[in-house]
């Protein structure tokens, strides 16, 4: 407390205040997370009893083993999303790196326009377009596979990718591409050699957020473009566990916290460059 | 020009890839959407042009009643994440112990598949073993069981809760950054003349705010308009259609019942709304940092 600012001194009753609005904030985000981490170490018989009890008795992890046997496939709706999640970041950085960077350093006519295209189709969700890209899957002939998940949530993460990058590229001092031009190098080489080792913080930050959003949001065109149990990813291979007489809550939440498991350490590791990634795009430079 | 011709051409090298694909997956759907909408494309081989008929079809009381519905949704949705948006980073601008760790539990609904919170929240609304209708039992708010997600008044105010939740947090942490970029000298002046912390809350922090707060909630408006996962997966738009939204209706129309051309108008007329959000918030945008090149 010692070298705290004056200003940021507080009274007793400011404090209780504060932690009391701050107590009050976090269980509205968190109480889904403790209740549903509580059901999934409740045995079945007492999850449909009442009353409501908040605390589980005989506490038990028998959940998180029987979710493996009661829909066997469950390792590979994870691995399904992150794989689908990793295909759709490398294809977003590759078309995203060299975009976000024409518009960041080039002026060039139509810039504007094209810049508020790309925000445009941000706005537009998948579900409006769904029927004639359904078609589109069809004729392309990759309903029912990977590629019907990737391809549209591939294009729907580009807008936002582009946005962030281009605001971190902008930053980046425009005397470094004339100085390599100086010295005779190409284009190519400028952004191969000067920019993108620059820009890599930039790019991790937009590689973790497309992986978030790909991972987060598969829910649509799963639903709609895949029937197919090999290739389901995670939120839709989670119907699995509605049985046709009841929903197996317990393990649908164990597996629910397995299935989150890798995108918590991802944000708790990550944590920094997100917050500062997240709003680098968002507040005006 | 030399240089500058070259230029021009290295950028649109590496923009195409870009543009070609987005001009694929969204561009051309989106142009489909709009032929579709005047035929009665379906399962069947054939297709025939059938003009106005689709967009005559939806304008009926239902479809009225359904748009009607999407706006107060929306509005309830957009407002309460913004008042507890403002809430949540006023609290985590605090200088108290152990504010980083608060903000990183900030982020679980943003960072969790949306399908999972949803999950979660749908047990909370059970109405015989859930925690929200349990816990209003043993406070004796209620005297017997509330199944939450039957009855249509309690299901749209559910998913509402449930769409507040999910946006709540970045709504925050931009609130935050924004809160953060205001000059501390402005704080220490009005601190040196006396003034409270709520005071200075109220007079300094929030009217900064306010460009933030219209950004944010335009492009929140847009984002929930959109909002489909919640409700499908909670209600699928029931009990009896009261929490059918647009985007519900369409998928019901489209997917469920294979109507493409009637389910293609409905979308068109989504989009319609959609650019007028899209071209209010660029007129905004605008306005607030006129000096801005894009």
């Amino acid at each position: 407390m010692k070298n705290t600012p004056m200003i940021d001194r507080y009274r007793w009753w400011e404090m209780v205040f504060i932690y009391l609005g701050i107590a009050v904030f976090l269980t509205f985000i968190l109480s889904p997370f403790v209740e549903g981490f509580l059901v999934s170490l409740k045995p079945l018989s007492q999850l449909f009893s009442s009353p409501y009890r908040f605390f589980p008795e005989n506490a038990s992890f028998e959940a998180y083993r029987t979710m493996w046997i009661s829909v066997p496939g469950f390792a590979r709706y994870i691995f399904n999303s992150f794989f689908i999640s990793i295909v759709v970041t490398v294809i977003v950085l590759c078309l995203v790196v060299p975009a976000s960077y024409a518009f960041a350093k080039f002026e060039f006519p139509g810039m504007g326009i094209l810049l508020g295209a790309f925000l445009t189709v941000n706005m537009f969700s998948g579900a409006v377009l769904l029927i004639p890209l359904f078609r589109l899957m069809r004729s392309m002939g990759v309903l029912n596979t990977y590629f019907a998940m990737i391809v549209p949530g591939v294009a729907f993460l580009i807008p936002s990718a582009i946005w962030l990058l281009r605001t971190y590229m902008i930053r980046i001092p425009q005397e470094l591409n004339e100085a390599a031009y100086a010295d005779g190098a190409s284009h190519f080489y400028t952004l191969r050699r000067v920019i993108l080792p620059i820009a890599m913080p930039g790019i991790i930050v937009v590689a973790i957020t497309t992986f978030i959003g790909a991972y987060a949001q598969q829910f649509i065109f799963a639903l709609t473009f895949n029937s197919k149990s090999e290739y389901m990813p995670l939120p839709v291979g989670l119907f699995a566990y509605f049985g046709k007489q009841e929903v197996i809550w317990n393990e649908l939440m164990a597996a629910s916290f397995v299935g989150i498991a890798p995108a918590m350490v991802i944000i708790f590791f990550l944590q920094r460059y997100l917050v500062g990634g997240l709003t680098a795009g968002a507040v005006k430079q | 020009m030399g240089v500058q011709r070259s230029n021009i051409i290295f950028a649109w090298i590496l923009l195409l890839p870009a543009v070609l694909y987005v001009a694929v997956i969204v561009a051309y759907p989106l142009v489909e959407t709009f032929i579709l909408s005047f035929t009665d494309a379906s399962l069947r081989k054939v297709t025939n042009w059938v003009g106005w008929i689709n967009y005559e079809k939806i304008f009926n009381a239902t479809f009225a009643e359904v748009i009607i519905r999407t706006f107060i949704w929306t509005f309830f949705s957009v407002a309460l994440k913004m008042i507890i948006g403002t809430f949540g980073a006023a609290m985590l601008n605090t200088a108290v112990p152990g504010r980083s760790l608060f903000r990183l539990l900030t982020m679980p609904p943003w960072v969790v598949p949306m399908a999972i919170g949803i999950f979660m929240w749908g047990w909370m609304y059970n109405g015989q073993f859930g925690m929200i209708s349990g816990m209003l039992q043993r406070l004796g708010l209620v005297d017997g069981p509330v199944a939450f997600l039957a009855y249509g008044g309690t299901a749209f105010w559910a998913t509402i809760i449930t769409d507040v939740w999910i946006g709540v947090p970045l709504v925050t942490i931009y609130f935050l950054a924004a809160i953060q970029s205001i000059p501390k000298d402005l704080y220490e002046a009005a601190w040196t003349d006396g003034a409270g912390r709520f005071y200075r809350f109220r007079r300094i922090t929030l009217p900064l705010m306010v460009p933030s707060i219209i950004t944010m909630s335009m492009l929140s408006l847009i984002a929930t308009f959109n909002s489909f996962d919640i409700i499908w997966i909670l209600t699928q738009g029931g009990p009896s259609g009261q929490t059918t939204t647009m985007i519900i209706d369409t998928y019901q129309t489209a997917i469920g019942s294979k109507k493409y051309g009637e389910g293609a108008a409905r979308a068109v007329l989504i989009c319609i709304f959609l650019s007028a959000f899209c071209f209010a918030y660029f007129r905004v945008t605008r306005r607030l940092n006129p000096e801005k090149r894009a």
